[in-house]
């Protein structure tokens, strides 16, 4: 008990502090996170628009690619993409056999765990996208073309007035990325100074016994989901007037 | 079956030929040729599934058909040419306002149109005031009662200047007293406007209103076309006479005319109607069952210009709203009269009773039968 209360006036003073480290810790975790997003959002939402308005060949296989992912474990997306990045793996030969050189070290870099974070994400974002464009009503994308839209500016409208949903899709896959441990874990490595962000750190930590960073971090991490739920929230009520 | 709308007497600003539509192999349209003329209101009428949205949606570029092709201005055009689509804008039944305010929904078409900021406020501010909201730019688009949304959504589409309007349903989401309200608006909105439109609905009251001309359909099929006030008087078929709740048009043979005011013969029936028609010829009467008027048959028939008086037998009474719909023969000849609850009470109407029908002349419809196939 009292280690616990040691650990949360520990975990007070270092935020105050403002210990560089940890400030390390939690832009990487951003940084990464962030990007992953973006690159998820860029192509989830054309895909969720795509299958929540369109009937093409292959939409149904990308229904079902997209449920899978949905429910994909981190953890199993991480090992696929450690396992396609290894030096032994696909990429490395492919690389090897087109260059002749030595492919670089892929794995335990930035770009790999943004890498995973995509593959995680992107099935949230564009599943959630796509149930959200789906409850526009067929006769409201029929009203904006009657009225002269192309079908560029037919899916701007349509993505403005599911612009709630699309949020929520946004808001569920940085949610699971940010949060998630296994994957970051398993291709980043946890290096300090390169690779360690939030969850992997906390589990470090705790190994370890330092609670308090351990505690700072999971407030800190708890303080960032928070803000941005909550940001993104009211973005989503702002205008209730004008909503249905 | 007539299956074409007549051709029209000035230019027709959009023809569609041989069209067909199939969904799920099935088809659900066939229209032969279907003229849309210049500054016309066509009234597009027909009981639900019979195809009459799909009609406007392949007129209006708005789909493509399985099969023939849409000309608009003698230009053959597809769902594709921005340029025609440009040209059109739509109402439909439910208004579908987007998100935002009034003035935003009403400025959506100007802003595709790349139409410049202040003029693009001046045209909304106008269209709303020809809607009977001026001024209501700010207020939440989503917050409108039917009969609101419905004129925003009427001003949304007149803001753009069309030259072609296409209607579909607007007003049969509304409840009776808007819907009264609106027919009127609509119909002075459109003649005012002189613009060129196509009104898809199923009430025969509100084509009644609004067209100039109207296409009867059913089951995919154009079965009657042509100037409203015809149409609705001499309904050929006895769907058609079913549908808009009249006896199917009678046929008879002119035996005598003076001052064009013609004696025709029908069944074993003499009856009195004003047509410049010659003698001989085969007709197609009708006469609308609001324009005979029902007196007991030992009344004293009150001073009138009404030519016809006949004594007839009701052989049924069918209650219809407000309304009681009699029909009445006599001597082979077959006419229904519409007449008030009350009235009908008052006249102690029952099947086999006996009464006194009054019509003018001039509120018999006719039609030369030659060209008309009989029995359809």
């Amino acid at each position: 008990m009292e280690t616990l209360w040691q650990s949360v006036v520990e975990a007070g003073r270092m935020l105050v502090s403002g210990d560089l480290s940890l400030y390390g810790i939690i832009g990487l975790s951003l940084r990464v996170s962030g990007i992953s997003i973006a690159i998820a959002m860029a192509i989830g939402v054309p895909l969720g628009y795509l299958m929540g308005s369109r009937r093409f060949v292959g939409r149904r296989l990308v229904q079902v690619l997209v449920n899978t992912g949905m429910g994909l474990p981190p953890v199993v997306a991480g090992l696929t993409v450690y396992i396609l990045l290894s030096r032994t793996g696909p990429v490395s030969e492919l690389w090897a056999s087109l260059s002749g050189s030595i492919p670089p070290r892929m794995l335990f870099t930035l770009p790999a765990m943004i890498f995973a974070q995509v593959v995680i994400s992107t099935p949230l974002v564009t599943g959630v996208t796509a149930a959200a464009i789906g409850s526009v009503p067929v006769e409201l994308r029929l009203q904006a073309r009657s009225l002269g839209a192309s079908s560029w500016q037919e899916a701007t409208l349509v993505i403005k007035e599911a612009r709630r949903g699309v949020m929520a899709a946004v808001v569920a896959g940085f949610g699971g990325i940010i949060s998630e441990v296994g994957a970051v874990m398993m291709v980043g490595g946890n290096i300090e100074g390169q690779t360690r962000v939030m969850t992997t750190a906390i589990v470090l930590e705790s190994r370890k016994g330092n609670f308090g960073i351990a505690l700072a971090l999971g407030f800190i991490l708890i303080g960032i989901a928070f803000v941005i739920n909550n940001g993104l929230t009211a973005l989503q009520y702002s205008g209730g007037r004008y909503e249905r | 079956m007539s299956a074409r709308t007549p051709a029209c007497t000035r230019t027709p600003i959009i023809v569609g030929e041989d069209i067909e539509v199939r969904y799920h192999k099935r088809s659900v349209l066939t229209v032969e040729r279907f003229e849309l003329c210049n500054g016309e209101t066509h009234a597009i009428l027909g009981p639900s599934g019979s195809g009459k949205s799909t009609l406007l949606r392949i007129l209006g570029l708005l789909e493509k058909p399985t099969r023939g092709h849409v000309a608009l201005d003698g230009r053959s055009v597809e769902p594709g040419d921005k340029s025609a689509r440009m040209m059109m804008a739509a109402v439909f039944q439910n208004p579908y306002l987007f998100k935002g305010t009034v003035g935003e929904n009403v400025a959506y078409g100007l802003a595709l149109r790349k139409i410049p900021k202040r003029e693009r406020a001046d045209r909304v501010a106008a269209a709303l005031e020809r809607v009977g909201l001026g001024g209501t730019q700010k207020s939440s688009a989503l917050r409108l009662s039917g009969g609101e949304a419905q004129r925003v959504a009427l001003a949304r589409a007149l803001v753009l200047e069309p030259r072609i309007l296409l209607l579909d349903e607007p007003l049969s989401y509304l409840d009776p007293l808007i819907k009264r309200r609106l027919v009127t608006d609509f119909s002075e909105i459109l003649s005012a406007e002189g613009v060129t439109a196509l009104y898809v609905t199923h009430d025969q009251d509100e084509a009644m209103v609004v067209a100039d001309r109207v296409s009867i359909i059913n089951e995919g099929h154009v079965i009657r076309s042509g100037d409203v006030d015809e149409v609705m008087t001499l309904p050929t078929t006895p769907w058609v006479a079913d549908f808009i709740g009249m006896d199917a048009a009678l046929h008879g043979t002119i035996v005598g005319a003076e001052e064009g005011i013609a004696d025709i013969t029908v069944e074993s029936e003499y009856i009195h109607a004003r047509t410049d028609l010659p003698v001989g010829t085969h007709v197609l009467i009708g006469i609308r069952p609001e324009d005979v008027m029902l007196f007991a048959a030992d009344a004293e028939l009150p001073l009138s210009s009404a030519r016809n008086r006949l004594r007839m037998q009701v052989a049924s009474i069918e209650r219809m709203g407000s309304t009681d719909r009699v029909s009445l023969s006599s001597n082979g000849m077959r006419v229904a009269a519409s007449v008030s609850r009350a009235a009908a009470r008052e006249l102690d109407l029952r099947p086999g009773s006996e009464v006194m029908a009054l019509f003018k002349a001039t509120s018999v419809r006719v039609q030369s039968a030659v060209g008309v196939p009989a029995g359809v």
